[in-house]
């Protein structure tokens, strides 16, 4: 709790030296000092760094797990069954694809689950620790406080994908030998495509992360407690979730904001396939827009009493 | 006085209320605007892009066909979407579990192009398509994070399953054939073998015309004309150009969704990238040769059967046109094994059909949307796109 109080304190300190013109509109200056502390905060809490090495830890396992069962040649994923996340038969073969296994194993739960944690906590956290008054004293203006906490929980997603990828690229690399990669439609791609199309796909990845994101953020404006908050962020992602193997609910489907996250294999086809990723992309646009402006709705008119 | 103040102020206060209450709702307004502008324009934008068939020059059926004999369209890249429903019971799970447990044990590979094009027979799949000439073609099956590829380049033919990180290797026909013996999966495949049945038995007209994969494209229909059958109609839409089908649909004769539906959603007569058709079997795949003393495989989709399988042995048609049954005889006494002889799995089989009876015997009719069989109590197999009757019926006549 100290150390969300040393950054809510932080936050608020930050703005009186960064913002002398206060009464009149704050320049772009502030907003940038603004999220900056809001940054620092985040991710120089105990809680982040944790669900960050924990997101690193998963290239490790699985990489050392394919690592011992090929270790007596046989191939990754019970042989031939196409059991296991995707692209897990390949990693033998090229390092680079463990980054493409660890986003596919992390995507359904822990990075969402991550995400969850932090978005969840946003605004509900600092109602909790008796924080969210001391943020709204400064002139920053309740739309543009809501707007850097997003911001940050998207820098967030981002990050958060990131060490995913980059945890995997280094495994992969020190475990596996790397090279020239065979796509998933049989064609060959050079070494330096292949890793443009991961990071390519980190990118994408992050950004199947806005919806959720912007979900947790309006679930933490409807409440005080951080605790409730994330739980019922993360309680929704895995309802979430198992509507989406329900056969029956097939034409809700599509809504879910779960729904298309695998497509960011499509990028490792040759061509691309593009359909399901520019979904993808859309419905995140569009849970950003609705949950984005009716956490505004909610938040810029409730009574701050904590 | 002093009340009436008080009084004064409470409704002041509750106006101020109602007003800061309506200030809260008119935000709201925003994410319900937003969520019902993309209901709007989810419902309405199919239905714009729909309006208006494409006028083209009147053509008889008979130009028609011969265009589409005529189309030399060799080199064309494009997504396919293929939808059976054939109306089997849906064994979901099981289905591929029986699949993967069958699969390695009869050619060892995941790869193998016989056991993974079965799949096509029911669902929904989105395939892609690339072709430059006879000698090169590309077929992909898109899967979740995964695809099965199909390569034909020269005299190779190699099966590439991602999932597994399987391969299978084969060698083509010399003029290239191999692509023909497969299931039909293209709208051309479809639209060949639905040509082939056009005689007096059959009526073929030209139904206007629509879009395809942003194409303009006449619409042939092709109809039975005797009765019996259980196909209702087959509608073709040849692309005006070049005289390429792009979209196959078949819809039975007792109604509802077709049966069949295949066609292009996004089509290129551009030559693909030679890349596209060269394949190396990545390191440390397992590579599965083709079985030389395999037959090749048998063509298999409703219409084949529908056809009578000239050609297969030990099969014989009765009928013909679109009434055509195919009749073998399994030599197998009692019908189904069923009670003491086939146990559990025949009284299964048997629960999933009709007991039928006739100046035949007894037998069991298994029905789909499209193909109905029937086994009789002595063995012998009648199956055609045909009702059940018509099954009885040639059941009877061949006593």
């Amino acid at each position: 709790m100290s150390q969300v109080d040393a950054g809510a304190g932080e936050a608020a300190a930050a703005a009186p030296t960064a913002g002398p013109g206060a009464g009149r509109a704050p320049s772009p200056l502030w907003t940038f000092g603004f999220l900056r502390s809001e940054l620092v905060t985040t991710f120089r809490r105990w809680r982040t760094l944790a669900l960050l090495g924990v997101l690193a830890a998963v290239p490790v396992l699985v990489g050392i797990a394919v690592r011992i069962e090929t270790r007596d040649g046989s191939s990754a994923g019970g042989g031939g069954g196409g059991e296991g996340p995707a692209f897990i038969a390949q990693i033998t073969n090229n390092g680079l694809f463990l980054v493409f296994t660890a986003l596919a194993a992390t995507l359904p739960f822990f990075l969402p689950m991550a995400i969850g944690v932090v978005a969840g906590d946003a605004v509900a956290g600092e109602a909790n620790a008796g924080t969210l008054r001391y943020l709204l004293v400064a002139p920053a203006g309740r739309t543009r406080l809501l707007l850097t906490k997003y911001a940050t929980t998207m820098a967030f997603c981002l990050v958060a994908t990131l060490v995913v990828a980059v945890s995997a690229l280094a495994v992969g690399a020190l475990l596996f030998p790397l090279g020239d990669l065979t796509t998933i439609s049989g064609t060959r791609i050079s070494f330096a495509e292949g890793l443009a199309r991961a990071l390519l796909i980190a990118l994408v990845v992050a950004a199947s992360l806005i919806g959720v994101a912007a979900l947790g953020l309006f679930v933490s404006t409807l409440t005080n407690s951080g605790i409730a908050a994330m739980a019922t962020t993360v309680g929704l992602l895995i309802t979430v979730q198992i509507l989406d193997q329900i056969p029956q609910l097939h034409a809700l489907q599509p809504y879910f904001f779960s729904h298309y996250w695998l497509s960011f294999a499509d990028l490792m086809r040759d061509p691309v396939y593009w359909d399901d990723l520019v979904k993808n992309l859309g419905l995140q646009a569009l849970y950003a827009v609705v949950f984005g402006s009716a956490a505004w709705a909610r938040f810029t008119t409730k009574d701050i009493t904590a | 006085m002093a009340r009436n103040e008080s009084a004064d102020n409470s409704g002041a206060e509750e106006t101020e209320e109602l007003r800061s209450g309506r200030r809260k709702a008119a935000r709201y307004v925003v994410p319900v605007a937003v969520i019902g502008v993309t209901a709007a324009t989810i419902g309405l934008v199919p239905a714009l892009a729909d309006s208006g068939d494409p006028s083209l020059p009147k053509i008889t059926a008979q130009q028609l066909i011969e265009k589409i004999a005529k189309s030399d369209v060799e080199q064309l890249s494009g997504t396919v979407k293929i939808s059976t429903d054939l109306g089997l019971p849906n064994l979901g799970g099981l289905e591929s579990s029986l699949a993967s447990g069958v699969a390695p044990s009869g050619d060892g590979s995941s790869a193998d192009p016989t056991s993974k094009l079965t799949e096509l027979v029911s669902g929904t799949h989105t395939l892609r398509v690339a072709a430059d000439g006879p000698d090169r073609q590309k077929l992909s099956l898109i899967e979740s994070a995964a695809e099965y590829s199909l390569i034909h380049n020269g005299k190779d033919v190699w099966g590439y399953d991602s999932k597994s990180n399987e391969v299978y290797h084969g060698t083509a026909a010399q003029d290239g054939a191999e692509h023909g013996n497969e299931a039909p999966a293209t709208p051309k495949d479809f639209a060949d073998e639905a040509l082939k049945s056009v005689d007096d038995t059959t009526s073929v007209t030209v139904d206007g015309t629509m879009r395809v994969a942003g194409r303009d494209a006449y619409k042939l229909l092709v109809k039975p004309k005797q009765s019996g059958t259980t196909v209702g109609a087959i509608s073709i839409a040849v692309d005006a150009k070049t005289g390429m089908p792009l979209k196959f649909t078949l819809t039975p004769a007792s109604g509802g969704a077709a049966v069949l539906d295949a066609g292009f959603t996004q089509v290129s007569f551009a030559k693909p990238a030679a890349s596209t058709f060269d394949f190396t079997p990545p390191k440390g795949a397992k590579v599965t040769e083709e079985d030389k003393s395999a037959e090749a495989p048998e063509p298999r989709s409703g219409h084949d059967l529908a056809q009578g399988t000239q050609g297969a042995e030990g099969y014989e048609v009765l009928g013909k046109g679109w009434n055509s049954i195919a009749t073998f005889d399994t030599g197998q006494k009692g019908g189904l094994p069923s009670g003491s002889a086939g146990g559990d799995l025949g009284d299964f089989l048997g629960s999933l059909g009709d007991q039928v009876s006739g100046k035949f015997g007894k037998g069991t009719v298994f029905s789909t949307r499209l193909v109905n069989a029937l086994i009789t109590d002595d063995g012998t197999v009648y199956v055609g796109a045909v009702t059940k009757d018509a099954l009885v019926k040639a059941a009877d006549s061949g006593q």
